[in-house]
This record gives C-alpha cells, sequence and structure tokens, in this order.
C-alpha cells in the first residue's frame, strides 16, 4: 500500500549509470545461457533502479524511498549470504517474487512489485534465479531496516491485503491472442510491472486491475502530483497513445524520446535503466499490446478555447500585449518549443496535446519548468538532451501564469495554475539541482 | 616529486573535435583512452543555457569562453629581426579554452579545400612553372590527396550534420551548390539554411554578373537531425549567437552535440578536466614518448604513462608542446633547417559594408554560418602566372549576429561619439549588410613560430614566439578581391558603401578580430627534412606521437579549416586502427 508514495522517490535516482552492471564472468559455463538470460530479464525487470542507492554497488540495496508511513530502504538482492539473499533456494527465491514472501516467512511491503511478478513464467524464475546467483557480485553491506511507523510497521497485516487484493496466477495468454501481443502483454503485466504507476489505485491503494480483464488496467494515475500516463492505444480517437504508432512507442521507449514527446519525471530512470536495454522484438512486442488495449472514449473530456492555428498566429505575430503568459512563453521557451508549440522531432517535444501539459494536477509540468529536465543518455540516442531550468528566472506569478498559457494554447485544455500552486512546488525543488543561473544573479 | 597514475593505452591533448573524434575511433579498437583537457568541462545544460548564453558583453566581449592570455599566449613581431611582445589583449584570434575547444565558439563555415590546395607545390609549378613561386615563399603539398580524404570529408560532414547543397556529386555539376569545388560522393546531410535578405540580393546580383552563389556551407542544423553517433542537433532558431558563444539551442555542431555525448558512455574512455600538459615525456633515446607531465585541478604535478599521445590542442598549443617536449629539430629561419615552427600562417581577408536606407535586413536573425557564398575565384579558378599571385579566395555576403555593442557599421564620415553618433546609429542599424573575402594565405620562410627567449607563461615555460607579417603576393591576391567584391558592390546600389582591404603598407594587427585560423608550425608532408609529420600526422621523429589539427597545414587554405582538421583526424584515425596498432612504429619510411 506505500507503493504509491514509495515510487516517487525514484525520481531522485536521477540517471543511474550501468557502469558496473556488466556480468560478471563467474557463471559455470552450463548455467551461462540462464544467466545472460536472467540478467537481460533483470533489466526488464529494473531491479537495479530500488534496490540500489545512488552512488552504491548494483542491487546491494539501501535506496531511501520516502513515504508519508515511514522510510523503506531497499534490500541487498546480491547473492551475499549474510547480507544478501545468498542463501535463498530457487523456491524462496520464487516465493518472494511472485508471493512477496521473504525467505523468513515474513510479507515484503509492496513496494516490491510482486504482485505483477506474480505472472513470470518458472523458466524466467529459473533465469533470474541463475542471474542473482551467479552474475551478481555479493555486497557484503546491510542496508538500514525500513523504518515505518505504526501500524504500517506490522507486516502482518500485508498478509491480509495479499489476500483482498494479490492475484498470484501465472500469466495466461488470452485464446486467440497472437505470439506477439501476448509476449508484450506477459513483459507489461510482468516483469515491466507497468501497472504500478500507470494503473489506477482503489481505496486500500491497490491497483484496480492487474491485468488487461480490467478496463481500469494502464489507465493512467497521478504519483506525487505527477500525470502516469493512459497506456491504453486502442480503439477510436486520437488521445495519448492512440494517436502514437507502434514505433512511436518503440522509440520513445527505446531513446526517451520520439516526435512527440520527452521522458520526463520518475519514467526517466526507468527508460534509462531498464527498456532501453530491450531488444527490439521486446519493444515491438510491448508496443503491440499496448496498441491492443482499447481505450474508453472520454465523452466528458475538457474542450479548449483555442485552436492551434490561433495560437500560433497570436505567438507569431507577438501578439502578446496584456497576455503576460504568451510573452513569457515568446521569452522563456519559444527559442525550442517554437510558436506552433510542437517544437522538433525527437529533440524538442510537442507541448500540444502533451500528456504532462494536459494533466489535471499541474504538478509534473510546473516541475519541469522549474527545475528543467534532461533526458537519459541510452545506447541508441547517447546525447542527455536537456532543458534548462527557469526556477532562477521567473518568480510563481510568472510561472502561473506561462503554465496557464501552454496549459489553454494550441487546442490545449487544462486548467489555470495559480501561483499558491507553483509556490507549493518550488519548496520541493532539491537543492543540490543543477542550475543554468547565470553567476551574476544574486 | 611527480606522481604516476596508472597506465593507459592512449593518452589524448586536449578535448576538442579531433581527439573527441579519435576518442571515438580509439575507443572502438578496445583501446583505454583518456582525455587531458586544459580547461573545464562544459556542456550545452548548464554552462551554454538559454537565455544565459545571450549576453554580448560576457561572452562577446569580455570572452569567457577563451583562453586567458595572464595564463598563456604567444608572443608576437613582424620580423626576425624585431622584439616579439607578448598578446595581452585578445584581439585577432581567439583560442578557446574547455571541453570542446574552438568547437564550441565557432560560426561553423565548413569546407572542403579544393583538391589542388592540397598539392599546391606540385600544381603551381605543374601548371605555370617553379619560377612564378617567390624566393622566400616556402609552400609545400600536404602529402594526402583529395581523393584519399573524400571518404573522411563525407563522413565527417555527417558527423557534424553540415547544411548545404552539393555543387559536384561524383564528378557531375549540380544546378544550386559550388561548381568548382572537389568531387563529392554524396549530398549534404541536411538542406541548407532558410536564405535572408542579404542572401538573396547577393545571389541575384551574382548571378546576374555570370558568377555562381550557392548557399555557404553550414554546422548550424536546418532541421532536426540524427548523425551517425546516434548524436542529435535542433533546428537552428536563427538567434544569431554563434561565433564566441555556446549554442544555447543544439544546432550548432559541436563536440558537444556530436560526439561527446555517445563516446563518455563508453566505459574505455575517461577525461579529466582542468588538467594541463606541460610536456610529452619520451624514452631515453628519445625514439618514443612514454606519457605526459600535466598539472592536475588541485595544480600538482602529474605523470600520466601511455602507449600512443595524440595531440589534439589547439594548433598554437601543439606546437608549443612538441617545441617543449623536443619532439623534431625546431625550425631555424637563417638556415632554413629544422621544421618545428616553420610555415605558420594565417588568412587573408577583407571585406565591404553596404548601407541602405530603404531596406531591412533584421540582422538579430542570423546564424554563424549563414550566408550566401561564391568560389568563382578560388585557387583553382586563377590564372596564377597572369595575375601574378598564388592564391584565392571565396566570397560570402553572411548575416551572423546583430548584437548591439559590436555590430553596429557605421557609413563613411558618420561621427564616432556623441548625440550625432547616436542618431546614425539609429538610422544605420539593420540597413546594412556586408560582402567578405576569405582568402588563402601562402606560408613563407620567415613566418614561423619558436620559443621565446625572455617572457614565460604562468608555468615558467617560455611563450611561444610569432613571427608574421602580410607578404605582397598575398595582399595582391586581396587586391584583387577588392577589386571584384567592389564590382558587386556597386551593382547592388547600396546608399553608400566602404571596402576594407589589406594593402601593401598593411602589417599584422593583433588588435581587431580577423580569424581564429592560426594554421602550420607542426606540417605534415612527404619529406622529414621538411616536414614534422608524416601524412599520417605521424611524428617522424617520434612514431608513437600523433599530432591533429590545422597546426599540420603547410600553408592555408582559402578556405575555414574545421572540415579539413575533421577529415584528416578521421584518416590518421584509420591509418592508427589498420596499420599503427598491428605494428608500432613509423607509417611512412623516411
Amino acid at each position: 500500500m506505500l507503493y504509491r508514495h514509495g515510487f516517487i522517490a525514484l525520481a531522485g535516482l536521477g540517471l543511474m549509470t550501468t557502469t558496473g552492471m556488466a556480468l560478471a564472468a563467474t557463471a559455470s559455463p552450463d548455467a551461462q545461457g540462464d544467466v545472460a538470460r536472467g540478467a537481460y530479464l533483470a533489466r526488464a525487470g529494473d531491479c537495479v533502479a530500488c534496490h540500489t542507492a545512488p552512488g552504491g554497488q548494483p542491487f546491494a540495496g539501501g535506496l531511501e524511498i520516502d513515504s508519508p508511513f515511514g522510510t523503506i530502504v531497499s534490500t541487498n538482492i546480491t547473492p551475499d549470504p549474510d547480507a544478501g539473499i545468498g542463501d535463498y533456494s530457487r523456491d524462496d527465491f520464487a516465493a518472494a517474487l511472485r508471493e512477496g514472501e521473504r525467505a523468513d516467512g515474513a510479507n515484503l511491503y509492496p513496494a516490491m512489485p510482486y504482485t505483477a511478478y506474480a505472472k513470470l513464467s518458472d523458466d524466467d524464475i529459473d533465469a533470474l534465479y541463475a542471474y542473482f546467483m551467479q552474475g551478481v557480485d555479493p555486497v557484503n553491506e546491510t542496508p538500514a531496516e525500513s523504518d515505518l511507523g505504526f501500524p504500517f510497521n506490522q507486516r502482518w497485516g500485508i498478509g491480509l491485503w495479499n489476500w483482498l487484493f494479490a492475484d498470484t496466477d501465472a500469466f495466461q495468454p488470452r485464446e486467440g491472442q497472437g505470439a506477439q501481443i501476448a509476449r508484450g502483454a506477459y513483459l507489461v503485466q510482468g516483469l515491466g510491472h507497468c501497472g504500478s504507476c500507470h494503473t489506477p489505485r482503489g481505496l486500500f491503494f491497490q491497483e484496480k486491475a492487474q491485468d488487461d480483464s480490467g478496463e481500469a488496467f494502464l489507465a493512467g494515475e497521478t504519483l506525487d502530483g505527477w500525470w502516469a500516463p493512459n497506456l491504453r492505444g486502442g480503439g477510436e480517437g486520437d488521445e495519448g497513445l492512440q494517436g502514437w504508432s507502434q514505433a512511436a512507442i518503440v522509440e520513445y521507449l527505446a531513446t526517451g524520446r520520439n516526435d512527440h514527446d520527452a521522458v520526463v519525471g520518475e519514467m526517466t530512470s526507468v527508460v534509462a535503466n531498464s527498456t532501453s536495454h530491450l531488444t527490439d522484438d521486446d519493444l515491438q512486442a510491448i508496443a503491440a499490446y499496448l496498441k491492443s488495449l482499447p481505450r474508453e472514449r472520454n465523452d466528458e473530456s475538457a474542450t479548449s478555447d483555442t485552436t492551434p492555428a490561433q495560437t500560433e498566429q497570436k505567438l507569431a505575430a507577438a501578439d502578446v500585449e496584456g497576455a503576460l503568459g504568451a510573452r513569457l512563453y515568446l521569452d522563456n521557451c519559444n527559442a525550442c518549443h517554437t510558436v506552433s508549440g510542437e517544437g522538433a522531432p525527437k529533440v524538442f517535444p510537442s507541448l500540444v496535446g502533451n500528456e504532462l501539459v494536459n494533466a489535471d494536477d499541474p504538478t509534473g509540468l510546473l516541475r519541469v519548468i522549474l527545475e528543467g529536465a534532461r533526458l537519459p543518455s541510452t545506447p541508441a540516442k547517447p546525447e542527455a538532451l536537456a532543458m534548462p531550468d527557469f526556477a532562477w528566472r521567473l518568480s510563481d506569478a510568472e510561472v502561473a501564469e506561462l503554465a496557464t498559457f501552454v496549459r489553454g494554447g494550441w487546442g490545449n485544455h487544462a486548467d489555470a495554475v495559480s501561483a499558491d500552486q507553483v509556490a507549493d512546488v518550488r519548496k520541493t525543488l532539491p537543492d543540490d539541482r543543477e542550475t543554468s543561473a547565470p553567476d551574476f544573479v544574486p | 616529486m611527480a606522481k604516476t597514475q596508472p597506465h593507459v593505452d592512449v593518452v589524448m591533448i586536449g578535448l576538442g573535435w579531433t581527439n573527441s573524434i579519435m576518442g571515438m575511433e580509439l575507443t572502438e579498437e578496445g583501446l583505454n583512452v583518456l582525455a587531458l583537457e586544459r580547461g573545464p568541462d562544459q556542456d550545452t545544460v548548464p554552462e551554454f543555457a538559454y537565455p544565459k548564453m545571450a549576453d554580448e558583453l560576457t561572452y562577446g566581449v569580455r570572452y569567457q569562453l577563451m583562453q586567458r592570455p595572464a595564463k598563456s599566449t604567444v608572443t608576437v613581431r613582424h620580423g626576425v629581426r624585431d622584439s616579439a611582445l607578448p598578446y595581452r589583449s585578445l584581439g585577432s584570434f581567439l583560442p578557446g579554452n574547455g571541453v570542446g575547444g574552438a568547437g564550441t565558439h565557432w560560426n561553423g563555415h565548413t569546407w572542403r579545400p579544393q583538391p589542388q590546395e592540397l598539392r599546391l607545390k606540385s600544381y603551381v609549378e605543374e601548371t605555370f612553372g617553379a619560377d612564378i613561386i617567390p624566393d622566400d615563399m616556402t609552400i609545400q603539398d600536404f602529402g594526402v590527396s583529395y581523393d584519399e580524404l573524400e571518404p573522411h570529408f563525407d563522413f565527417f560532414e555527417k558527423v557534424a550534420g553540415i547544411a548545404g547543397k552539393a555543387g559536384n556529386l561524383n564528378g557531375e555539376i549540380q544546378a544550386g551548390g559550388n561548381p568548382f569545388e572537389g568531387w563529392r560522393s554524396d549530398e549534404y546531410p541536411m538542406p541548407p539554411m532558410a536564405r535572408t535578405l542579404n542572401d538573396s540580393m547577393f545571389r541575384d546580383v551574382a548571378k546576374a554578373q555570370g558568377l555562381h552563389p550557392f548557399p555557404l556551407p553550414a554546422a548550424n542544423a536546418s532541421e532536426a537531425y540524427t548523425n551517425p553517433y546516434g548524436m542529435q542537433l535542433a533546428p537552428c532558431n536563427y538567434c544569431g549567437f554563434c561565433e564566441r558563444y555556446g549554442c544555447l539551442n543544439g544546432s550548432k555542431s559541436s563536440p558537444q552535440t556530436c560526439v561527446l555525448g555517445a563516446l563518455k558512455r563508453r566505459e574505455n574512455f575517461s577525461y579529466r578536466a582542468n588538467c594541463e600538459v606541460m610536456k610529452v615525456e619520451l624514452a631515453e633515446d628519445g625514439k618514443t614518448a612514454t606519457g605526459v607531465t600535466y598539472i592536475d585541478e588541485n595544480g600538482d604535478e602529474v605523470f600520466q604513462p601511455a602507449d600512443l599521445v595524440i595531440m589534439g590542442a589547439y594548433s598554437l598549443h601543439n606546437v608549443h608542446l612538441l617545441l617543449l617536449s623536443g619532439i623534431g629539430e625546431p625550425y631555424n629561419p637563417i638556415s632554413g633547417d629544422g621544421v618545428v615552427g616553420k610555415n605558420y600562417a594565417y588568412q587573408m581577408n577583407g571585406g565591404a559594408t553596404l548601407y541602405f536606407q530603404d531596406k531591412a535586413f533584421n540582422p538579430f536573425i542570423g546564424a554563424g554560418a549563414n550566408g550566401e557564398t561564391l568560389n568563382d575565384f578560388g585557387v583553382e579558378q586563377i590564372d596564377f602566372a597572369r595575375e601574378g599571385f598564388i592564391g584565392g579566395s571565396y566570397f560570402n555576403a553572411a548575416m551572423t549576429n546583430g548584437q548591439p555593442i559590436r555590430n553596429m557599421p557605421l557609413p563613411g564620415g558618420a561621427p564616432q561619439w556623441g548625440a550625432e553618433w547616436k542618431e546614425a546609429v539609429q538610422q544605420t542599424y539593420g540597413h546594412t549588410m556586408t560582402i567578405g573575402s576569405h582568402g588563402s594565405n601562402m606560408a613563407y620562410r620567415d613566418c614561423y613560430l619558436d620559443l621565446d627567449p625572455t617572457y614565460t607563461d604562468d608555468h615558467g615555460r617560455p611563450l611561444m614566439r610569432m613571427t608574421f607579417d602580410w607578404k605582397d603576393n598575398d595582399v595582391r591576391m586581396t587586391q584583387f578581391m577588392k577589386q571584384k567584391i567592389d564590382t558587386l558592390s556597386r551593382a547592388l546600389a547600396p546608399d553608400d558603401y566602404k571596402l576594407s582591404f589589406k594593402d601593401f603598407d598593411s602589417h599584422y594587427d593583433v588588435r581587431p578580430y580577423q580569424t581564429t585560423h592560426n594554421v602550420g608550425g607542426a606540417i605534415m608532408g612527404s619529406d622529414p627534412s621538411t616536414s614534422v609529420l608524416n601524412r599520417y600526422l605521424q611524428s617522424w621523429d617520434v612514431h608513437n606521437v600523433f599530432v591533429m589539427g590545422a597546426s599540420a597545414f603547410p600553408q592555408n587554405l582559402q578556405y575555414n579549416p574545421t572540415g579539413l582538421v575533421g577529415a584528416l583526424t578521421y584518416w590518421a584515425a584509420k591509418a592508427i586502427r589498420e596499420q599503427y596498432l598491428k605494428n608500432p612504429g613509423p607509417l611512412v619510411q623516411a
């Protein structure tokens, strides 16, 4: 139940480097195939994201995940027998992944996405086990214990939650589902645990659907103010992923950028550490599956007061007298995102119809304006393209005007933003963030 | 006592264009490669970020991205009998500082030489006879041919993402391009930049005169682009802050935008900023280098052992380091013996400023390499015997910027101060365009580089001394261009115009900015008695030292050097990868 908040802390991971993640050459010849496959599957599961502290040894745990209930500290999953999982049998390992049960019988906090990993095949469990036992360097460091206050430190309570919400059935392809879409479904529902962020949560923070038998599956959710978009790309319409081709989804997962958008927030580290390392076949499968999920038509979707052409003409003519938001856009954003709001393919994301821009909660957009954003360096697109920060340059009132303009321009249809909302977001910016402020600014 | 770092396979001095490229090439061989950069680390964000970079006073006037003369500079004199004085205030040329080097603050004019420029001495002798070469002119062939370099020009243009129009595709002349260029195996990777009013006016008048105008080949992206390394350029927004600035928009080709993101991912590559190399260390027999000694960011002296040393600092620093390290015999202009420092050359430029009361050029819409050019008066187009000089130029009508502090050209006779000056500025700002000539500069016996006997740098090492002045041959060349530009200017019918060209009484003046195309001093060639490097940019004397950059040019091209510098780097890298690593030793037997 803490996962919702726990995941937020991953934003602080930034761009974890992949250095040190190469396979150790300790595997026996027989197991090497499994070890290599397990390493790949660990990428697909993005295990490193939670189980590695910033600057720490891979999989040695110690990442502090803040939550209102206290701090969850990720565990050491290296094969060290004392500090890690070196004394886990294959079945102990499987129980942890699929049922959230530790070798000593205690329940794991559901920050561990075992409700998704329950879908894993036996073969994949074997390969992951081989990798974590033989392909990962043991680290003899025990991270601090998770420090949750009562009643959240009572792990028995999780058993009740598991009984109510956890579905431990292994993955089954649907009847008539082609091999590619079935593969995509397996990855998305299982290792990818995409629903952890993208599926709406219920009253007890349970995901409203664990697979596509529920219409809520991957229908989008807000996490600490950031909108994790609706990933359902099928059905009639052109909202969100409906307007993206399969190739565009693949490109986004492989590189963090495509002709429509660029990755921001927590998804940045997912692309850096996980999806950019997947094979094209697997990314195609994931994209095909997402395109196969029908998206419910939203008849209540807000309408905009503007058309793209109107906003573009206004900006191109610099007709911004008395329109502070538009004027601020010209002075701060236009150089890259241009009067059309469409930016440039793969380098400057389009703001038109953009999920982050149009999210109900403007927090994500405000974070990006205030602290900038940087793409991950990926194998196919190594340039960590960045947007500079504007917190040093714009007041809360100015950011509010600017965000309101962007959220209402070019046919965008999101609500206005107030200076108070900006002030609240500004308070959450990390002190040690990168800034482009000139030296002469006090 | 210097501390010693763990051994690396390759140590690279400097991290600008050449060593970024060399880093990609040599890490592909699995070598452990380390770059030492004298200046700070810097990238598009946060160092060049919008809007900080659009600050003419900080970067354009006070040279924030350039090296500090108080730390390192050269001394300059006109002739061998003069005493040289330090270049204390940046003016004539601007060596860059920091990761990316001059590749961060250039304008982006990216040319290939004409094929005969690479074999200039042979071409002149074969075509016009050896006797037209003045006695004191020491021009040479490069020792490598255009055909050999063509694949490397092509690849560099794809890496840098050049916007232009081919004029000669595999020998077929193409409409809209430069019909006088060497053959190209492929079109430019991007179409030319958007045209501006000055471009169109120049194009029309040049065409009317039977000339062949074409868009300047630009390292400013005309559209979103991904290069062979997966690196990306954003479409240029014509903000007009190119030269002297890092690109705030990720649109100008630079090591940062075109190479370094890919290079930094490689686990066998590393770099250390704020580390200034003092000297290349040699083995006892002086025939191989053992590594380099540098001062690290804490001011400590460090020895970095390596099997291979790639010098890729700014051209002047490459020569300085060779002289300080005792690699190759220093050049003596009296005897003509020795090679290191020989054939320093510069660039012979001139231009016209044209004022049109009724035309608004909107100069604040500009880009470093935005412009219309022509090459009808190029090295290969001129009859040297008839005209009485050796050399050539290209013309450009460029609109690079409208920065107000330095870009306020006034008509002749306008007052230089006071209320009337202000009025003149108001009347003329935005109403002028220029036509420039960018020309070759030959090499001469008494234009050279050596160690200064008097002045030292902040480490106590002798500064390098530049002995250089303009020569009649090159003045005749630029005066020829003056006549042509005068004709073009008149045809454009401005309300007023003024010409600015070197004359026979002109001396080299370090104060006004001219160009950062300092070439020669570590020249390549076919004969160890007349060149520092062989045709693969390998030291004749110390076989595990290779020297990149325009210091290898035996005389200067009519063009901006970066296109050739890039191609030569790939050419040298290929020789190292395919020949040297298999059998380390001299690649050309002397």
